[in-house]
């Protein structure tokens, strides 16, 4: 199976379950069990090439300039990782079938788990750190989801939202650090930068990136002194703690480091940061996991310990060490997630998990106690189980190990951390399942059902096996898995199995057993010394950082943001200046390349009328009317200008928009206040007056001095002017370039005007279902109104002038290939054709013979565009490719027919339907019941009741 | 009449920067108009000026045509501008008709809403 479709199949089963919730809970669980294990079964069809050595790769650039490609590639360490994420996964879709209740919304649970599980394959699986930065931002966002599962609980949102914090803020760092590595590397694929060990650890940059990317690893795997919200994601429904925060993502930090290993390992560096962290953490995991009364709270801290134990051997950076880490890993899975499940059946039946309350269970609960009995003794490394093995070769590689300049500190640490890890796990024996049955739990605890026990029972089962036939398990996986993490080289002398011969780790190992034991016994006494020693609470010193920066972030904005938009657009205005300032300063200006040309009289006058408009609507802008002529007088003045400046397009467009934009102010107008009320001081004014003033001389001066330069790079505008005709097939070089060479641009442009046009509908539906309405409906009007609303006149010629305007927009329409026009500006014009009849018949007559609503017209011209664009397909084109031919017919001349032209007929349709929608929305405030003239015309003869009105007259 | 282009840009720009600092809707939205005449011409005369030579092919003679590409541009960005202002005075109004006042500043002394979530 495909990689591709080995990394696709999580997130396309994501789709399911939460639709086939509908059909019921076994359906959904189904539908995912499904999904992961079609991927499990692709994954296996790999398996004997990958134990061989090999390496599967499959690959598509997609953004080659960025080095962001979709390559995925799988090699030993992949397939293990990808092996657990989905074997377990698999395994825990079963259990939390029966784990949650009827109320727990389990389409949900299980697309959010899929999401995750889908991440989580495409870290493994991803041979492009890019790429693994996606998904190992997708592991935090889908882990935020599942920790917070159950919203009615405070605990839950807390804990998700600590854990997002923490590996998010993780995850920024190693997108730095990673971005260093790729850099120097000079690819951002994997298997190219694990070739370049020497350049990256020689670069003057090795450090940053190292620390950038342990950091993202560390927060992610919940090493010192991040460990801290493993323990509340917690919070979680329990499959989620026994995958995600156990088995899974908690060890996608390990297998970065692991991924890595072979180009950041082997340093100083890279020993002291990564093999001291992991001693840390595992020494103080231990600890605080056997104070825990919480039983998930106790395993989170041991799986904290844990990690600790692998992230050190990593850290090592031997090759022995590293097969060892491997080891672990499998090790770990399988013994974890099985204890999660245990704690989580213990909780489901006797409704707590405070071990506190509980012991005797071996009586009522006897199969869940011999599986939390086999995998706790595991987890205490008691022979002939798995978790034995490994800490055995663990001990091996400390007692080998120089640290701090001597060779028996980490032995000693690593021992007592040993001890503390074997006592904790007696404990979770001792204190819930041994001793004398108890009468005061909180329900009546008996074993669950097959379905519930069955996954656990099966990963004990393999701890077993393992433990005893390792050799022939796993240790062609463990070898094919380490040799891909020590980059391929060979792999070191190893044995995996139960006797080793008397050494050093046999003693270390019955120190713990026995340590463990005593600890054990005096777990009371110790417990109250624990309880009076003051200790640092995580969570309190977390809140309260996160208080402080809120309470910051809060300060600064309520300065910034403080609700006056005059001063957001000063604050932006004068810094755009400030910058262009300093840029003008510190550049460099050539000396003018092109001649001036000599301005006619005429340019000249128009200036003078644009000058002096500019500045009397700046005087007189309290009285709005007059303002609004004077904005109109530029409008033209710019139209006329366009025209003279050889681009009749923009001329025809420009003066059909100032059209429609007057009418719609004076229709705003309406309701406004029509004066402004003078509110600023003088110095207000002169001070804003400034800004204006430096801002016009700056953009005005930027445009000088680019008109009096030539290009200083080549402009692709000649290529514009080479293919119009022979690419394009037409004259008009402005509109081959919108529906043509642009049409993408244009295409999105209606789209845009569409959205903008409903996004007025949308605003006058909700102000007119307010009050508003109320208020309108009763409205006066507050200036003299005509006596005549709808003078006979008017209506006469604006229906007289309907035909005709749309005839010139017909015609502008089909010349626009060629000649100035097309479907901008034949759309206005007959927007404009149909908005005389509002003005001059009023609203009510317009609307009752509008036949198709404006909506639909926007939606169609968008569709008639797309299709035409989708039609390119059929060609074998890319989207939007236009085509176009000659046709001649007896009668007529020779003409063109384009496909750009039925593009250009959406684009008319999308910009008529658009404005009309704007200015209708804006006429629906003015509607008061009686106003509508059912007549405007006064004088039809032809209407029913006009004899009866004669009558009565 | 590249100087008059250009302070032509200039003095749309100044007028449009003084009336958007204005406290009222009304004046800021003649404002963005006034502005929005300016980037547009601003924007077409980065294909440097020329009279008589339309971008228009001319089969018969070789002319000289001025450069097409700004105009296409600036023509979808003079009916986008529509759209804008056309939104814009709509929140205008709305904001209007239901608060009966046109200032678009919040009141200082009235509390920031919506932090306390």
């Amino acid at each position: 199976m495909s990689l591709f479709l080995i990394a696709a199949l999580p997130f396309l089963g994501a789709l399911f379950p939460a639709l086939l919730i509908r059909a019921g809970r076994n359906a959904s669980a189904s539908s995912a069990g499904l999904a992961t294990g079609l991927a499990f079964i692709g994954l296996m069809l790999h398996a004997p090439a990958i134990l061989r050595g090999e390496v599967v790769k499959v690959g598509i650039d997609w953004l080659p300039t960025l080095g962001l490609s979709a390559n995925f590639f799988l090699d030993g360490l992949g397939f293990l990782f990808a092996t657990l994420i989905l074997g377990i996964g698999l395994l825990i879709i079963v259990y939390a079938r029966f784990y949650l209740s009827r109320q727990d919304p389990m389409g949900q649970f299980y697309t959010y788990l899929l999401l995750f599980q889908g991440a989580m394959v495409g870290i493994v699986l991803s041979d492009n750190i890019l790429l693994l930065l996606i998904f190992w931002e997708l592991t935090s966002l889908s882990s935020f989801l599942l920790i917070g599962y159950w919203k009615h609980l405070p605990e839950g949102r807390q804990g998700a939202r600590m854990a997002l914090t923490v590996t998010g803020m993780g995850g920024l760092a190693m997108i730095g650090g990673m971005l260093i590595l790729g850099n120097i590397a000079g690819s951002y694929d994997i298997s190219v930068i694990l070739q370049n060990k020497e350049a990256i650890q020689s670069s003057d940059l090795y450090l940053p990136a190292l620390i950038l990317i342990l950091i993202g690893a560390f927060t992610k795997s919940a090493q010192f002194p991040f460990h801290f919200w493993l323990p509340h994601a917690m919070a979680a429904p329990t499959p989620v703690s026994a995958y995600l925060h156990s088995a899974t993502m908690v060890k996608a930090g390990l297998f970065l480091m692991a991924r890595l290993w072979p180009v950041l390992a082997g340093t100083p560096e890279w020993f002291y940061i990564v093999a001291t962290t992991g001693l840390i953490t595992m020494v103080i995991g231990a600890v605080i996991a056997l104070f825990k009364d919480d039983l998930k709270a106790l395993l989170a801290f041991s799986t904290v310990s844990h990690l600790g134990l692998i992230t050190m051997l990593l850290g090592m950076g031997t090759k022995l060490a590293a097969v060892v880490a491997v080891f672990h890993i499998i090790n770990h899975a399988t013994f974890k997630a099985a204890l999660f499940m245990s704690a989580g059946i213990v909780d489901h039946e006797a409704h707590t998990r405070d071990i506190k309350r509980l012991g005797g269970l071996r009586h009522v609960m006897p199969v869940t106690f011999v599986i939390a009995t086999v995998a706790s003794l595991s987890m205490a490394g008691i022979p002939p189980l798995n978790g034995f093995l490994s800490k055995e070769m663990m001990l091996t590689e400390v007692s080998e190990t120089n640290w701090l300049q001597s060779p028996y500190a980490m032995s000693i640490l690593a021992t007592i951390a040993a001890v503390f890890s074997a006592a904790y796990s007696f404990r979770l024996i001792a204190h819930v399942f041994l001793g004398p049955k108890r009468d005061d739990y909180p329900a009546k605890p008996h074993d669950p059902g097959f379905g519930m026990w069955a996954s656990p029972a099966l990963l004990v089962v393999l701890v077993v096996l393992i433990g005893l036939f390792s050799a022939k398990l796993v240790g062609p996986l463990v070898a094919a898995s380490a040799s891909a993490v020590i980059g391929g080289e060979k792999l070191p002398y190893y044995s995996l199995k139960l006797w080793h011969g008397v050494n050093a780790a046999l003693y270390m190992s019955i120190i713990a057993v026995v340590g463990g034991l005593v600890l054990l016994a005096l777990h009371r006494p110790l417990e109250r010394l624990w309880n009076a020693l003051p200790r640092p609470e995580a969570k309190v010193m977390f809140d309260a950082i996160v208080r402080g920066l809120t309470a910051l972030v809060q300060g600064v904005t309520a300065r910034l943001h403080n609700g006056s938009l005059t001063r957001y657009a000063a604050i932006m205005v004068s810094f755009t200046v400030a910058i262009s300032l300093y840029a003008y300063a510190t550049g460099t200006l050539g000396a003018p390349t092109r001649q001036m040309q000599q301005a006619g009289v005429m340019p000249m006058v128009a200036w003078f009328c644009l000058a002096m408009a500019a500045i009397c609507i700046v005087i007189f802008h309290r009285r709005r009317f007059v303002a609004l002529i004077l904005i109109g007088i530029v409008g033209l003045i710019v139209s006329m200008s366009f025209n003279y400046l050889s681009a009749p397009d923009l001329a025809l467009t420009q003066i059909s928009v100032e059209v429609v934009t007057i009418i719609l102010m004076l229709l705003a107008l309406n309701f406004l206040p029509k004066e402004t009320p003078v509110e600023t001081p003088l110095f207000a004014r002169l001070r804003d007056g400034g800004i204006a003033i430096v801002g016009g001389l700056g953009v005005g001066g930027l445009i000088y001095a680019m008109l009096v330069r030539d290009f200083a790079f080549p402009s692709i505008s000649g290529f514009h002017i080479e293919n119009s005709y022979k690419g394009g097939g037409g004259t008009n070089m402005v509109n081959v370039i919108l529906v043509d060479f642009r049409g993408f641009d244009t295409f999105g442009e209606i789209i845009v005007l569409g959205i903008a046009a409903l996004v007025i509908f949308a605003l006058t539906e909700a102000v007119l279902s307010t009050r508003v309405r109320a208020y309108l409906l009763n409205r006066k009007p507050d200036i003299e109104q005509a006596g005549d609303s709808h003078p006979g006149m008017m209506v006469v010629v604006t229906r007289m002038m309907m035909p005709v305007a749309l005839m010139v927009a017909a015609y502008i329409f089909f010349r626009g290939h060629n000649l100035p026009g097309g479907g901008f500006i034949a759309g206005l014009i007959a927007a404009i054709a149909v908005i005389m009849q509002y003005m001059a018949s009023g609203f009510g007559w317009a609307t009752e013979r509008q036949r198709f609503p404006y909506h639909g017209i926007i939606g169609s011209g968008v569709l008639i565009a797309a299709a035409t664009g989708i039609g390119a397909w059929f060609n074998g084109q890319p989207f939007l490719t236009s085509a176009f031919g000659y046709v001649h017919i007896a009668p007529l001349e020779e003409f063109e027919i384009a496909t750009a032209a039925l593009f250009d007929l959406g684009v008319f349709l999308a910009v008529v339907g658009a404005v009309m929608l704007a200015l209708e929305s804006l006429s629906r405030f003015a509607w008061q019941p009686g106003t509508a003239s059912e007549h405007a015309m006064d004088i039809n003869p032809a209407r029913d009741d006009a004899e009866q009105d004669m009558k009565e007259a | 009449m590249e100087l008059l282009v250009a302070s032509a840009v200039g003095l749309l720009t100044a007028a449009g920067i003084y009336l958007v600092l204005r406290r009222r809707t009304f004046p800021v939205i003649l404002g963005t108009s006034l502005l929005s005449y300016a980037v547009n011409v601003f924007l077409f005369a980065t294909g440097r000026l020329a009279t008589d030579a339309p971008p228009i092919l001319n089969k018969y003679a070789e002319v000289t045509y001025s450069d097409p590409l700004p105009q296409a541009l600036v023509l979808t960005a003079i009916v986008i501008s529509f759209g804008m202002t056309a939104v814009v005075v709509m929140v205008a109004l709305g904001a209007y008709l239901s608060a009966r006042d046109d200032n678009i500043n919040m009141d200082d002394t009235a509390p920031a809403q919506g932090e306390d979530a």
